[in-house]
């Protein structure tokens, strides 16, 4: 789904972010991204959404090299991809449903169909009651899960995740994470940007961890142990 | 968004093929709901600008005041000139010389004068004014019949009115010169210089105009500017999320182009408005004067085409402004995390 080939980073300040970074990331398989702070986790998640482009190497998305896109291919490359934010970027002048509602509307879905979407994508964060309400309404855990409902609603086959639980305790943490599982299990591939290393010990998946732009360690569930 | 629900098939799922040079192509909708989409989206967006000038009512009113006040000092203006124009077209026609003879020419000498001069080609017609006509005229008009009764002689001298065929300025002078070597022949006066300065004035006045209407144009376009770039300020949030999940810039534009067109338009239309009733207010003294200087016009005012060109033109001001404003403003605004 998403393959990094030798990604270069530096910022015109002279930083360099990443550094010759390669991994492979596929369809059905939930990720985990760590690292210190400054690490780099966020020029990668800018480098798969287009919000920067990698100063070496190729991003691949389906197999198609992103230094082949032009900038008016972006929004199209972005409707692929759902995107779950630690401070959710919910809109509160509308309702839970109309937030859900804009990936959909943007990508030009009929009408009708967008009512059954936005509902079904609902239900599955348990949030089907709330459709009416203004977000700013709802509690931070709940908010969180319309982040994940608006992420998904165009059912994408990739999703990034950053610091999804960052604001969470455990228990609604364990919920999110549920949720993140449950979309690998159908087939879509799942990043999640986390310095949580305690949540991330609890879960069995693939461990990226980067270190000054560098990707040191690169675990599958097996090194993990049980 | 389900408000409008209109039952349409669900979009056709295809199976995504890799495809190496077709691009991150959305393959997940048709194109005719995309088009569909599309339109109403325009849709919606109009009634979104709509919506959200309502809402801001006394900034939205403001702003449409100045843009109204700007674009009807230029209009309103103009339509006094066309006013002023109506009344000297007249006088071009009116232009003659007077030519006063010499005291002791008699009446027959005036006479045949005058019928040579009629059969000149560059004279139209003449009018003979004898002197017992000039001092019964005079008499009549001025008031100082009993001074001149009580003068021993009649001191007016007779008078040939020379109608020309043309009124150009040069041929006049040459008229006026030929005139003046015929030895009955005392003064040719020539009455146009005022009337050339008239028109002088006229020509300024719409250049004036022209530059005024450019200038405040101008400032139509930054007003709009300036409340496009507010709005796109307090839309930063939504104009972050709506990229984010895949938003073309044409979509994050378009309620902001709607917005500009409409503050346009509308101050447009108040500033038909605000011409139509200056021009009732004025209308009593302007037909008034029409009525002394030329009796057969009434007080032209904007035309029905300006009731339409007007907003039109100034919504184009507006979508200009706007256009400027969100080509300045919206790249700055990037997603970031």
């Amino acid at each position: 789904m998403i393959q990094f080939d030798r990604v270069s980073k530096r910022y015109p300040n002279g930083k360099d972010a990443l550094s010759k970074v390669s991994f492979t990331l596929p369809a059905g398989e939930l990720t985990f991204l760590t690292g210190h702070s400054g690490a780099g986790k966020s020029t990668l998640l800018k480098l798969i959404m287009m919000i920067e482009r990698p100063t070496h190497g190729q991003v691949l998305v389906e197999g198609q090299s992103l230094n082949a896109f032009g900038n008016r291919h972006i929004p199209l490359l972005r409707r692929k991809i759902g995107m779950v934010h630690q401070n959710h970027q919910l809109l509160f002048d509308r309702s839970v449903f109309d937030n859900v509602a804009l990936p959909l509307v943007i990508a030009g879905y009929a009408r009708a169909d967008i009512g059954k979407r936005v509902r079904a994508a609902l239900d599955k964060v348990g949030l089907l009651d709330k459709e009416r309400l203004n977000p700013i309404m709802l509690s931070g855990g709940e908010q969180q899960r319309v982040g994940i409902a608006r992420a998904v609603v165009n059912k994408p086959p990739l999703l990034l995740a950053d610091e999804p639980t960052g604001n969470l305790d455990p228990q609604l943490s364990a919920e999110i994470m549920d949720l993140f599982q449950d979309f690998a299990r159908v087939g879509v591939a799942v990043l999640i940007a986390s310095h949580d290393l305690s949540l991330i010990a609890r879960y069995r998946h693939r461990l990226l961890t980067l270190r000054e732009g560098r990707l040191i360690h690169d675990a599958e569930e097996a090194a993990h142990g049980a | 968004m389900a408000r409008n629900a209109t039952p349409r098939k669900a979009p056709r799922q295809r199976l995504e093929k890799p495809r190496r040079s077709a691009g991150a192509q959305s393959a997940q909708t048709s194109l005719r709901d995309r088009f569909t989409a599309w339109r109403l989206h325009h849709r919606d967006s109009f009634y979104d600008a709509l919506g959200r000038m309502r809402r801001a009512r006394a900034s939205s009113a403001m702003t449409i005041v100045v843009i109204a006040i700007a674009l009807a000092l230029p209009s309103g203006l103009s339509v006094l000139l066309d006013n002023a124009k109506v009344i000297t077209r007249g006088w071009d026609g009116n232009a003659h010389l007077s030519v006063f003879l010499k005291l002791d020419t008699d009446d027959s000498t005036q006479r045949k004068l005058a019928e040579q001069w009629q059969a000149r080609p560059d004279i139209q017609r003449t009018q003979v004014i004898t002197r017992q006509q000039a001092l019964a005229e005079f008499q009549a008009l001025s008031g100082f019949g009993d001074v001149l009764q009580a003068l021993p002689d009649n001191p007016l001298p007779p008078l040939i009115v020379v109608f020309p065929d043309s009124t150009d300025p040069v041929s006049l002078k040459a008229l006026q010169n030929r005139l003046e070597e015929s030895p009955a022949v005392d003064l040719v006066q020539l009455d146009v210089e005022w009337v050339r300065r008239l028109h002088a004035m006229i020509e300024l006045g719409e250049r004036m105009i022209t530059a005024l209407t450019l200038a405040l144009a101008l400032a139509v376009v930054l007003v709009v500017v300036n409340t496009i770039r507010l709005a796109i300020e307090s839309r930063r949030e939504e104009i972050v999320v709506v990229k984010i999940v895949g938003g073309t810039d044409g979509f994050v534009r378009r309620p902001f182009l709607y917005t500009g067109f409409c503050f346009g338009f509308a101050g447009g239309l108040l500033a038909v408005i605000l011409v139509q009733i200056a021009l009732w207010w004025l209308g009593g003294p302007i037909n008034e004067l029409l009525r002394l200087y030329s009796s057969d016009q009434t007080l032209a005012t904007l035309g029905i085409s300006s009731l339409l060109t007007l907003p039109l033109f100034s919504g184009i001001l507006g979508l200009l402004g706007a256009w400027l404003a969100v080509g300045r403003h919206l790249g700055e605004i990037e997603p970031n995390f």
